[in-house]
């Protein structure tokens, strides 16, 4: 067991784990924040994923002890009531069919959106094909992910 | 709350209501009263209490409307289109309305079971009727309380009002409105005046849903809560012999590890009580990784479990039945299923003369199609939560039928069923895998044992290998043209481990004068059940996909034949027993070569199939189009037509059908579960493929037949055909038939 001070959704949090625990369990068990789910453990179906300094990471695959002073954001820290643009895109679509996967879903697009804040189909494509879901609303994950990129206030680049 | 004794419900009168203590309406009311006696649901033999109140309405003073949706929840939307169907009758604001999931009370709710595309379809009267009926109360409340005359009184968007000027919201009339004797022969709205129904309405837990609240069965957690894992047999046919857990208990945070019996000898299983492992070694432990860790470092000793019996219960009646104990390797399951097909096998059903049809035809046609295990792969793997003492049980998950697994339940706690509290959280997905409570029953015996609150979970790996699957399935149709290539007869004969596919009185019977369909079954020790839209998902590829070979040797379009043969079996059908309806058949295939544009030359170089099938009690047909990307068969668009009677949440309906697409395309070409020496060869998704944001289509548009006709279900019958169009569009962009599931790995074998 080891002390760690992790920096979640702006929060402090003072927890002793074994190093080797992955941030997901860290996150359900420890910490009581739900909303990052678990679905493989392996780091191929995205339903864990996180930002770790803003970027996506599955944080199944991200063991506590490599996670040092960077900070943590989750699906309960994107926004405190669904105002964020990518949720409010989300509820617009009315995306979601079992829920399960859209934590993740969600947490990947910002991170897409944020290094690339208008993507194309194909973009859309490469970069959320590592989010499974498994009721098949990938066709209004892509819509709102567009109505979000139009939302932002970033211009598209002329390329 | 102040709630009357369900129990004294009669079963005649379906609504009762009653007073708040806080103030306002409670109506509750019964779903049974939706079944038609031809309904496969009612053939359960469901106990005589299910048939009692199952949902509830309340109007409190401060005039919020709660709606109890009584069905579990798995993305098929029936929170929000279930209390739609209230709120249309009820004339309230969707404003205003609460939704809460009830809990389960086999006594209280009825079974609440989430299936079989039931939800909507047995609800749709019921909640009408409960909606119209509290409309009227609140209606007569307001007419006494002003002096006038009930007709004189009318409402809108939750308000009661009088040409006089008098008006009240319904919270101020709903005390009173709770002492008025339940009306009986409302008159229901006539659907041209809908305004509820027939327009979308967002998901009730959409924000929920995307700011990460805990919903799902996975979330669920109480203070002291332990974690349980099961290490099961790596292969069907074995069973523990013993184990060494020295190494495990020295693990940090580890608690216990035992055995456990499921089921005791001579248990008798009703109709969903699974056995897939009898002996479970459990581990238990503080936290999820500590549990999973420590799992690891068991060291255990399988051995053949042989021949097993079971003693079966439900539907069929008490019978035993020999589980064989072989270890099943995929090869030799396809090998087992050939020689089983030179047997005899049982006629399901037989019209005309078909080997006189046969002998005198002048081409035969005759095509044999395979399908291989499918694991459900719900996203939320397998879990639930249970705290079991001696005096009470309270459980918690993800779960689709409550009301079957209570009783068995009951009999393996030796509680009674009143001291036995099961809640029901949203799931992360369902497709049938969830109709099956033995991780349930599981849960509830580890706490027992345990003495401690405890969630058990499945790892995605214990899911995927632990699992009810999809059978394995074969079927050889023929066909029989004379020499004017006229279609004289049809034969099917199907079967599969362990289950026999053939739905005997579905199309082309009752379209073909000389039919048969024969099945057979091997059993097996690979448990299995539904999934999505069970057998109807095997025999919708290959019935479609055959009819496609028919309509080319006999130089037809695939649309025109089908029609031909509907048109045969709606005016003139052979046989009596046809489970379709050839009008709604015929109506979605118009439609759907309407909207397609079916036999319009496209230059996109995109290739058509086309496929459409009945099941459970809608009709669906799609057309997909296809191209070569990469080496892969790509749909690139998809067109859908569906007749699923009332469309009650428009916008959620067409989100399920373009998910029953997806979810078809992705099971046709890559799903699959095989087996070496009776272990699962796939186990996490690096090697089970589930379809991917960019395998999926750019465009699915999805249309439906409108009708007035009663909702007849929908989380199902979009599924089948997919299968069906993809293999005929494969066909049509490769110029080669493709005869075995998951296509995609078909084609890298020839
Ligand atoms: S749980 Fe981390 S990617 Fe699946
Ligand atoms: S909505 Fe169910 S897995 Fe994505």
């Amino acid at each position: 067991m080891a002390k760690y001070n992790l920096k979640v959704n702006g929060k402090n949090h003072l927890i002793d784990v074994d190093p080797s625990t992955p941030m997901l369990w860290v996150l359900r068990d420890h910490l009581n924040l739900q909303g990052t789910k678990y679905g493989c453990g392996v780091a191929m179906c995205g339903a864990c994923t996180v930002h770790l300094n803003g970027s996506a990471v599955r944080s199944c695959q991200l063991p506590v002890s490599a996670v040092g002073k960077q900070a943590i954001t989750t699906i309960e820290g994107l926004s405190a009531n669904a105002t964020h643009p990518v949720q409010k895109a989300w509820i617009e679509h009315d995306v979601a069919q079992c829920g399960y996967c859209q934590a993740g879903q969600i947490m990947s697009a910002t991170s897409l959106l944020k290094d690339n804040p208008h993507p194309s189909d194909e973009d859309i494509d490469g970069y959320m094909s590592g989010n499974i879901c498994r009721c098949g609303t990938y066709l209004r994950i892509k819509e709102a992910i567009k109505t979000a990129a139009k939302a932002s206030k970033t211009q598209p680049q002329k390329k | 709350m102040n709630m009357e004794n369900p129990k004294t419900y009669s079963r005649r009168s379906f609504l009762k209501s009653s007073a708040l203590t806080s103030g306002g309406l409670m109506l509750s009311f019964t779903w049974l009263s939706g079944f038609r006696p031809a309904d496969k649901m009612a053939e359960l033999n469901l106990p005589e209490q299910w048939n009692q109140v199952t949902g509830y309405i309340q109007i409190t003073s401060d005039n919020m409307i709660k709606i109890f949706c009584p069905n579990p929840e798995f993305g098929q939307n029936v929170m929000t289109s279930l209390p739609m169907i209230v709120a249309e009758e009820l004339d309230i604001d969707w404003k205003n309305v609460v939704v809460e999931m009830s809990t389960h009370d086999n006594v209280k709710f009825g079974s609440q079971f989430t299936g079989g595309s039931n939800s909507v379809r047995m609800y749709w009267k019921p909640l009408r009727e409960a909606g119209a009926a509290a409309r009227q109360m609140l209606c007569q409340a307001a007419a006494d309380t002003w002096g006038v005359p009930l007709a004189e009184v009318t409402t809108k968007a939750g308000i009661l009002s009088h040409s006089s000027g008098k008006s009240a919201k319904y919270g101020e009339m709903a005390s009173k409105a709770a002492t008025i004797a339940v009306p009986k022969g409302m008159k229901l709205k006539d659907p041209k005046d809908f305004a509820v129904v027939r327009n979308s309405k967002k998901n009730v837990e959409g924000e929920k849903i995307v700011t990460g609240k805990p919903l799902f069965g996975l979330d669920y957690r109480v203070d002291g809560m332990l974690i349980a894992m099961i290490q099961h047999p790596p292969a069907f046919g074995l069973k523990l012999k013993s184990f060494d857990a020295s190494q495990t208990l020295k693990m940090p945070g580890i608690k216990d590890v035992f055995t456990l019996k499921l089921y005791e000898d001579g248990f008798q299983q009703g109709g969903f009580d699974t056995r897939t492992f009898n002996d479970l070694l459990v581990i238990v432990g503080n936290t999820t990784w500590e549990v999973m860790n420590a799992r690891k470092k068991l060291k255990v000793e399988w051995e053949q479990a042989g021949d097993v019996k079971d003693t079966l219960t439900g539907r069929g009646g008490k019978r035993e039945v020999i589980i064989p104990g072989r270890l099943e390797s995929s090869s030799n399951q396809l090998e087992m299923m050939q020689e089983r097909a030179k047997q005899p096998s049982t006629v399901l059903r037989k019209d005309g003369d078909p080997e006189t049809a046969f002998k005198n035809a002048s081409q035969i046609i005759e095509r044999t199609y395979n399908a291989p295990f499918l694991a459900h792969n719900c996203l939320e793997p397998i879990n639930f939560f249970a705290h079991v003492t001696d005096e009470e049980a309270l459980l918690a998950g993800p779960l689709q039928a409550p009301g079957w697994t209570e009783p068995t339940l009951s009999k393996l706690l030796n509680l009674p069923a009143d001291k036995i509290e099961i809640q029901m959280t949203r799931m992360g997905g369902g497709f049938g895998r969830r109709a099956y409570g033995q991780y349930l029953y599981e849960a509830a015996l580890i706490s027992k044992k345990a003495k401690a609150p405890i969630k058990l979970m499945y790892t995605r790996e214990d899911d995927m290998t632990y699992g009810i699957y999809r059978p394995m399935y074969t079927a050889t149709y023929r066909a029989a043209l004379d020499a004017n290539k006229k279609l004289i007869g049809f034969h099917v004969i199907g079967g599969g481990i362990p289950e026999n596919p053939v739905h005997a009185n579905r199309f082309p019977a009752g379209a073909i004068d000389n039919y048969l369909a024969e099945g057979w079954e091997i059993p097996s020790n690979i448990t299995i059940g539904a999934f999505r839209a069970p057998r109807s998902n095997f025999n919708a590829a290959a019935e479609q996909s055959f009819l496609d070979e028919v309509a080319e040797a006999m130089g037809k379009d695939p649309i025109a034949l089908r029609l031909e043969l509907l048109n045969r079996a709606k005016d003139n059908p052979v046989g009596k027993n046809n489970d379709y309806d050839a009008k709604r058949y015929i109506g979605v295939l118009e439609l759907l070569r309407e909207k397609s544009g079916w036999g319009k030359p496209e230059n996109s170089g995109r290739k058509r199939g086309v496929a459409a099938y009945f099941c459970h009690a809608s009709y669906a047909g799609h057309v997909v189009d296809m191209v070569m990307r990469d080496g892969q068969p790509y749909v690139e668009q998809v067109f859908s037509a569906v007749d699923c009677g009332v469309v009650v949440n428009p916008d959620a309906a067409i989100n399920m059908v373009q998910g029953a697409v997806v979810d078809g395309i992705g099971n046709s070409l890559y799903g699959a579960l095989t087996h070496k020496d009776g272990a699962p060869e796939q186990t996490n998704f690096h090697n089970y493929r589930i379809i991917r944001h960019n395998e999926a289509p750019k465009k699915i548009e999805v249309h439906f037949v409108e009708n007035d006709i009663d909702p007849t279900g929908l989380g199902e019958p979009p599924f089948p055909p997919v299968f069906g169009a993809v293999a005929n569009a494969l066909y049509k962009t490769t110029g080669k038939r493709y005869y075995n599931q998951p296509f995609a790995v078909d084609m890298t074998k020839s």
